[in-house]
Parts: structure tokens; C-alpha cells; sequence
């Protein structure tokens, strides 16, 4: 363990960003956690004080500190309501950065971060076993959420119901995309993620049939690896510079006017926090990083901005598939985006979008924080399914697929019967003729 | 630090979970809205039921533990800091609303029930609860009782205290006090009710209220009027009155704080208006139209620059959305912000407006003014660094001479946002010492360990 000294020096860069929370107190009224809990360590002030009782020695309990900085959604709900325009998240991202530098990586995030994350090859490998051997250890519960659940008792796995990794990952079957620009004259970096490449490889698919009918180019190489968020929260600066070096290697020759991802979470990380944590201390990949996240969008917002997407009017036809729209965080709070994902959605004539109460409400997923604290994740994720639910919909519609995992968790435990989509399949199936099924 | 079988009895009374002791868990709870030192209490607990509750009050007390309420902590006058090793009690875990009475027209609440929520809960069966604080997103009912707080619709409402028909308390021992009546009249007793509501947790803790709702106003039209000097604004706001109409609202911002509301807003105000007047009026259709007429009119007499009506629901909302963001919108542009609530007869508005842009010159002070116009009830909020020492002393200086004018002009110390720590040492500036002597012989007699909430209002004894 490090000096404590130390550590305080380091949390004073923070002070004069920690100095713009007035303690107001408005947090209160946003935070998905703290209205589960009540407690002050909880929500974003309390979190701010404790930061700033640390860097000025009230207190020398830094495990305490971290613990609780830990405890976060890192959803932005508060960031996106503060009336002082306190940078939370990146507070929150930097303390957690400084904390574990101080405290050491804990072994299990040890293994998950450096051992696999950090090494894509191998994340690949791990991944595809586990596609392969998952049958023996779970079972299809929900063949319209499209979930599985346990087998026999599993620690790891609890009593959750998750989408099942894919049989073939996205990558396996697109090794290295290079289509040149069509009638758009545009072409478009995609970058995959995780997620999207090994649980929803259909989602990706979804985005390639839409990029070719409207005539847009795509490159997506070979070895691109997690963006970086989960190294990020759990405070691992080493793997996410290396993670972010990495995707910037596998980009820098793409000849690309924008780089495109379906992934709300990927959109937010590559966006704001590459060029917010990668610091001055890397002059060079920070100008990398800065001007990528520059030309990074999320696939709706780039179509709807670059491409004739039919207004819902224009789409004609007789509505007759009812679907509900989910807001994730990292897309509304984060990025400003809601109105583009919704006009996907009604581009295929065959949606009639029907608004959920609280559509911009966290769903409870945040990562790491779920599988720490399952219990209130479920909690917060159990009212957005109700909220889901009540719309009567067959069909709800989310642009992360974080949040999808969550949602379906949610769903399939309820034994709804409501399918789980991208709008970027929704818009496809319009352009494919498929029916949006249910 | 405290025994262990001291928090083990604590925790028998209120569940484990509920009691904290960790120091990351009791900074949390050291500080409130207000720009103070923080102080950091032994024990921090939330119970979840009144038996709790008053068991928590009255190991407090057998122990000499000094004791402060917590809702939501947006107290702007330190009234929710604690004394270093005493005890906070949190109230949002005592959140149900447990009545809502449409015959009667009453709500009993437990004290940490959110303002807005229950004031949401109320309008969803027609009737209004309409004392809306600037904090109502997160601040508490029980907050609100013992803050005697206000808000935008003082002028034609009034404020907390005139909506509180009776509570149930713990005196200081954790025995139940009952005071008031969910009938219109009540003769029976002293009015505690009146003693209790403002009271900032000095007398007793609040287990429930009952709260006055009156229907909700069928109608309602918002105007916003700018202007090209700030004394123009504030002479509209005489003349309205002096025309006999009461608005539901009446505020005034100055220039400085339209500017900082729509770079953090953009709610489209105009940002060249040296001041604007937000109007909303309410009640009868038909004397809502003639009313805002009357108001157009008188405020087209003062020379405003422009008279604009919210075409629709939606812009009314971004007004008051914009105009509820001005304390923090100007806490933005400095790490500090002091945020005074003195209070004038609302004739002298015009006198105390210009005061205070004149003390702001005089300190060389960023003075950003906005507030509840019609009620007298200003907001000059001082923009500053507290590690700055030099400005900082300018600041006192310029608080104390806000103090005296408000004072000269027969106004009060605070309106709205309590005496609190901040105010207590200028409470008798306002009063006389008799009056200190009288209120502290209260506290002495309800509270002889001087365990509730110390040093708030009436200052250390």
C-alpha cells in the first residue's frame, strides 16, 4: 500500500473540480440508487464530501472511501440534473483511478481486467469455450427474451436470466470488413464491442444490412478489443490506456469519415472518457484518442443525421407492432441522443412507439455494479420492468446492450413474454421485409 | 467515540442497518446547503418507524447526546450541520404519505415525506398543497415544518406555516405531544403548532403532520416582462400590488442572474434585460384572463421592454423550470455561494433592491438578486471564494450591512430560510435581548440537557 500522503496529493487535483458541488443537494431527486437506499453515501454529494474529507485528512479510512465511490451506478443521472454542472462522472472515474492506485487491484478484477480484457486473443478464446461448454451448465428459460438460466446452483450466476454468448461471434464471421463507399459516397468505421460481438452478433449484422442499403462503405478490422469502461470503473488506468492504444492502432489506417458504434456504452466511453482520462501525461495518445472521439457517433444518430431515414409519415403503412423505447443513460445523459434511436424505430412502418413512464429512468445495470450489488440492481432494474410492462408492448427497444442484458434479466425473472431489441434491427427488418417479430 | 453497548441500544431499537458508525458514513452527514464548516456527529441513524424514533430521541437524551434531524439536507442556514460527537437522525427512511383526506381536505405525513411527491399526490385528486420551495425535488415535509420554509407562492399562499393544521411530536424524553386538529378550527391549548413549525428541531422531533390542502386552481397564465433598469422592475412589482391583483407568483431576477440562468438553462430568456419580472396568476378562468390584462397593461406603463404570456403548458414549465435553477445556475460561476433571504415590506422592495446593488459596489462584491418580489422576500446571493480570506471578510461585511438594511427598512433577518447557525448571532439585532432571554428560557425548560439541535436560533448558552 502506498504512502498517504501520497494519496492525498493525488486527490488534490481533484479539489478545484470537487469545490463546484455546493452541496445543493438536487442529486437526491435522480439518483436510481439512492432512491432505493436513502443513504447520503449513495448519492453523488455524499460521494463529492467524502472525496473532499479525504483530500483535506478528515478521515484516513480509504478502503471506506472506495467502497462507497464504488458503489455507483456511474449512470449520470446525477451529472445530467446538477444545476452546478459538477463533472461527477469524471470525478468519480479519476478518484477511483487515484484509490486503487493506492489500494491495488483486487485480485478477481486482477484476472478479469489484466488477464483477460487486456488481452483480446484470449478474451476471444475464453469466450468461445464458453459458448460452446455453456449448454451443459445452462438451460433456455425465455425463448422470447431470448434468456437462459442456471443449471444448478451457481454462485457466479445466481438465480440471474441472461442472454446466452452467441454460437459464432461477430468477429468469427467477419474477421476484417472492408467495403468501400456505395451510392452514399461515405464510409464508416464500426466499431463492434464486446458485447454486441459475442452475446448480440445479430445486432452488428442488423447494422452491416443497413449500412449497405444505403450505399455506406465499412471498415471494421481485425483485433478490436473492449473500449475500455470496465477497466476505467474499476479504477485500472494501465489496462484502459493500453485497451484504448490498441483501438487506436487497429483504426489509424481505416480512411473513415466516421467512426459508428450500436453500443450506447462503447458510444460514451469512446466519446467522453478517452479523451477526458487519457490525460496531458501522454501528449500523443491523448491527440489520438481526442480526435477519434471526435468523428465517434451512435449508428442512430449518424443515420438519421446522413441518410434519408422515412419520417414515421413517410413510412406509411398500418402500425400494428406496438414497441417501447428505453433510454440508456450513456446515450440520453451522456451523449444527448433520444430523438434518433425513436425515429428508427418508426422508420419500419409496421411500429406503432408507444412511451414507457420514465423512459430515460436507469435500468440498474452499471457494470460491475451489478454483479456486486445484484440485489439493488434488481431492485431498480424491477421497476423498469414494470414500467416496460405496463406499456402493453410486445416489443421493447434499447440502443446498449448492457441495458439489454438488464432488461432481459428483469423480464424473463417476471416471466414476460416481451422481446428485446436495437432499433438497428427494428429499422432493418423494415428494410429486409421481415416482420418484427415478437 | 461512543460505548458499545451505547450503539448496541441503538441498534436493538432501530435495526443494525440503520445505524452507522463508519467515518465514511458520518462525513456524509456532516454539512447541509449552507456554506459552513462541517462538522462531523459519532452516530448517524435512520429509523424506519415511529417506536424507533422516539426510542432514538430518548437515548439521546438519557445519554446527553446532542441531537439533529436531518430531511433531505438543503438547509441554507446550517440549521442541519451537526455538533461534532452528537447524533444525526436521518428522516427519509420515515417516508409514507399515511393520508390523504379529499372530504376534509387534509394529508397526514411522516416527516420524510419529499415536498414534491406529496404535493404531486395531492394535485392527482385535484387539491393542492402550495408552499413549493426552490429544494421541493429532494427537501423533506418535515424539513419544511421546522424551517418554516417558503418559496414562489408566498404572495397569494403563504408559506409552510400557514398550511400545518397539527403534529404529533416527541418532546425531548421521545413521549408523544399532540397539537393541533385535522378540523379547521381548534381552540383546545397552547398553540405548540405555532411554537413547533419553525422551530429547526430545537423543541421536539416531528413524527407526523397534518397539512392543510385547498382546492386546485382551475386556471392559470404565466407572464414574463423585462425591463430595461432593475428600478423599473422593482416599481412594477409596487404597482401590481398597489392595484390590488395578487398573483400566485411575482418574481425578479437581475441581469446578472438571468445571464447565469440561461447559460446553464437555455430556456430562451433575454440575457440583455437589466431585469425580468416571471408572473404567474391563478384561479378563475375568467379572472385569470382579466388579471393578466391589468398586469400587461401596468407593466407596459412602467416602459417594460417586452410583455410576452407563455403561449402553452410547455413554455410555462421552461420559465419556472429556469427560474427554480437560479440559485444553482449562479452557484456555478463561483466555488462559493452565499445566498441571503432578507425580507422587507413588500412596499419597500424598490429601496432594498437599490440598497443592495449599492452594497454590492461598495464591498466590490458579485451580487447576483433574484427572489420572491411580491412577498418582499429577496435573494441577494454573494458570489465569492471561501479560501479567498480578503474577499471573504469583504463578505461578512456586505452580509451584515444587507442585515441593517433590511432592518431599517422594517424587514426581517431571514423570510424563508431559517435562523439557524448562520443568522443566530443577529437574531437579537432584529428582536430586543428580552426576546432571546424569553426563547431561551423555552429551550431551557423543554430541553434542560440542551440536547436538541444546540446552538441553532437562540445560539450557545
Amino acid at each position: 500500500m502506498a504512502d498517504f500522503d501520497e494519496l492525498v496529493r493525488l486527490m488534490r487535483e481533484l479539489e478545484d473540480r470537487l469545490v463546484t458541488c455546493m452541496r445543493c443537494g438536487m442529486c437526491q431527486a435522480v439518483c436510481p440508487l439512492f432512491a432505493q437506499t436513502g443513504r447520503e453515501a449513495d448519492v453523488a454529494r455524499g460521494k463529492l464530501a467524502l472525496l473532499d474529507g479525504l483530500l483535506k485528512e478528515m478521515l484516513s479510512d480509504a478502503q471506506g472511501v472506495m467502497e462507497r465511490l464504488n458503489k455507483c451506478l456511474l449512470c449520470g443521472s446525477c451529472e445530467a440534473n446538477c444545476p452546478s454542472g459538477v463533472d461527477v462522472l469524471g470525478i468519480f472515474m479519476q478518484a477511483r483511478a487515484i484509490l486503487t492506485g493506492y489500494m491495488g487491484l483486487p485480485p478477481a478484477k486482477r484476472i478479469l481486467l489484466r488477464g483477460l480484457l487486456a488481452r483480446p486473443q484470449l478474451f476471444d478464446r475464453v469466450s468461445e469455450w464458453g459458448a460452446r461448454f455453456q449448454a451443459v451448465f445452462t438451460k433456455p428459460v425465455n425463448d422470447v427474451v431470448g434468456t437462459s438460466c442456471a443449471r444448478f446452483a451457481s454462485p457466479l450466476l445466481a438465480d440471474r436470466h441472461f442472454a446466452p454468448l452467441a454460437a459464432e461471434p461477430f468477429h468469427r464471421r467477419h474477421p476484417d470488413i472492408d467495403r468501400p463507399a456505395g451510392a452514399s459516397g461515405l464510409r464508416v468505421g464500426f466499431y463492434i464491442g464486446c458485447l454486441l460481438d459475442k452475446v448480440f452478433p445479430q445486432i452488428a449484422e442488423a447494422a452491416l444490412t443497413v449500412f449497405a442499403h444505403h450505399g455506406i462503405g465499412v471498415r471494421s478490422p481485425q483485433g478490436q478489443c473492449c473500449c475500455g469502461i470496465p477497466a476505467v470503473s474499476a479504477g485500472d488506468m494501465d489496462t484502459f490506456r493500453d485497451l484504448v492504444r490498441r483501438n487506436l492502432d487497429c483504426f489509424a489506417d481505416a480512411q473513415i469519415d466516421v467512426l459508428v458504434t450500436a453500443c450506447a456504452t462503447c458510444t460514451a466511453t469512446i466519446k467522453k472518457v478517452w479523451p477526458k482520462l487519457i490525460g496531458a501525461e501522454d501528449a500523443r495518445l491523448h491527440r489520438r484518442a481526442a480526435e477519434l472521439a471526435d468523428r465517434t457517433m451512435d449508428i442512430s444518430q449518424f443515420l438519421v443525421e446522413n441518410t434519408a431515414v422515412p419520417e414515421a409519415a413517410a413510412a406509411g403503412g398500418n402500425p400494428k407492432r406496438r414497441v417501447t423505447y428505453h433510454d440508456p443513460c450513456h446515450l440520453k445523459k451522456s451523449l444527448g441522443v433520444s430523438a434518433a434511436p425513436r425515429r428508427l424505430l418508426t422508420a419500419n412502418p409496421a411500429v406503432q412507439l408507444v412511451e414507457m413512464a420514465e423512459p430515460d429512468g436507469c435500468c440498474g445495470m452499471g457494470g460491475s455494479f451489478n454483479l456486486q450489488y445484484y440485489e439493488i440492481s434488481s431492485r431498480i432494474g424491477g421497476l423498469k420492468r414494470d414500467q416496460i410492462a405496463a406499456t402493453g408492448c410486445g416489443t421493447v427497444a434499447t440502443s446498449c446492450p448492457a441495458c439489454m442484458l438488464q432488461i432481459g434479466d428483469m423480464l424473463s425473472r417476471a416471466g414476460d413474454r416481451i422481446a428485446i431489441k436495437h432499433p438497428i434491427q427494428v429499422y432493418a427488418e423494415a428494410i429486409t421485409g421481415d416482420d418484427v417479430t415478437a | 467515540m461512543l460505548q458499545p453497548s451505547l450503539i448496541r441500544a441503538f441498534q436493538e431499537a432501530i435495526g443494525a442497518e440503520n445505524v452507522f458508525t463508519d467515518s465514511a458514513d458520518l462525513i456524509t452527514y456532516s454539512y447541509d446547503a449552507a456554506p459552513l464548516e462541517a462538522a462531523v456527529p459519532a452516530l448517524a441513524l435512520r429509523p424506519t418507524g415511529s417506536e424507533a424514533l422516539s426510542t432514538a430521541v430518548r437515548l439521546c437524551n438519557e445519554n446527553r447526546l446532542p441531537l439533529t434531524v436531518r430531511g433531505a439536507g438543503t438547509n441554507l442556514s446550517g440549521g442541519t450541520v451537526p455538533q461534532a460527537s452528537g447524533v444525526v437522525i436521518v428522516t427519509n427512511g420515515l417516508n409514507r404519505i399515511l393520508e390523504i383526506n379529499t372530504a376534509d381536505m387534509y394529508a397526514v405525513v411522516q416527516p420524510g415525506v419529499v415536498t414534491a411527491r406529496l404535493a404531486a399526490a395531492v394535485q392527482a385528486k385535484g387539491l393542492f398543497y402550495p408552499p413549493d420551495p426552490g429544494s421541493q425535488a429532494v427537501s423533506t415535509l418535515g424539513g419544511n415544518v421546522a424551517e418554516n420554509a417558503g418559496g414562489l407562492r408566498g404572495l397569494k399562499y403563504g408559506v409552510t406555516r400557514d398550511y400545518v393544521m397539527g403534529l404529533q411530536f416527541f418532546d425531548v424524553n421521545g413521549d408523544p405531544v399532540k397539537t393541533g386538529s385535522k378540523t379547521v378550527k381548534c381552540a383546545t391549548g397552547y398553540n405548540l403548532t405555532g411554537l413547533l413549525v419553525g422551530s429547526e428541531g430545537t423543541l421536539g422531533v416531528f413524527n407526523e403532520i397534518t397539512l392543510k390542502l385547498i382546492p386546485l386552481p382551475a386556471h392559470h397564465k404565466a407572464l414574463m416582462a423585462t425591463f430595461d433598469t432593475l428600478d423599473q422592475a422593482s416599481e412594477t412589482v409596487a404597482g401590481i400590488i398597489a392595484a390590488r391583483i395578487v398573483p400566485a407568483t411575482l418574481e425578479i431576477m437581475d441581469n446578472f442572474t438571468i445571464r447565469a440562468v440561461e447559460d446553464y438553462s437555455r430556456a430562451g430568456l433575454p440575457v440583455s434585460a437589466a431585469a425580468m419580472l416571471l408572473i404567474e396568476l391563478d384561479g378563475h378562468p375568467a379572472q385569470v384572463e382579466e388579471d393578466a390584462a391589468r398586469v400587461a397593461d401596468l407593466c407596459r406603463g412602467m416602459n417594460a421592454a417586452e410583455v410576452r404570456v407563455a403561449a402553452d403548458e410547455a413554455e410555462r414549465d421552461k420559465v419556472w423550470a429556469a427560474r427554480r435553477s437560479a440559485l444553482s445556475a449562479l452557484a456555478k460561476l463561483k466555488p462559493t455561494l452565499v445566498l441571503e433571504d432578507a425580507t422587507v415590506p413588500r412596499s419597500q422592495l424598490p429601496a432594498m433592491v437599490g440598497a443592495i446593488q449599492e452594497i454590492g459596489r461598495r464591498f466590490d462584491l458579485a451580487i447576483g438578486t433574484f427572489g420572491h418580489a411580491g412577498d418582499g422576500n429577496l435573494h441577494p446571493t454573494i458570489l465569492t471564494d471561501r479560501r479567498d480570506t480578503a474577499e471573504w471578510e469583504r463578505v461578512e461585511a456586505a452580509i451584515e450591512a444587507i442585515f441593517d438594511r433590511a432592518l431599517a427598512l422594517g424587514g426581517t433577518l431571514s423570510g424563508e430560510h431559517g435562523t439557524g447557525i448562520a443568522k443566530s448571532c443577529y437574531l437579537s439585532k432584529e428582536t430586543s435581548p428580552a426576546t432571546l432571554v424569553y426563547s431561551r428560557r423555552v429551550k431551557q425548560a423543554l430541553d434542560p440537557n440542551n440536547i436538541l439541535n444546540p446552538g441553532k436560533i437562540i445560539g450557545a448558552h
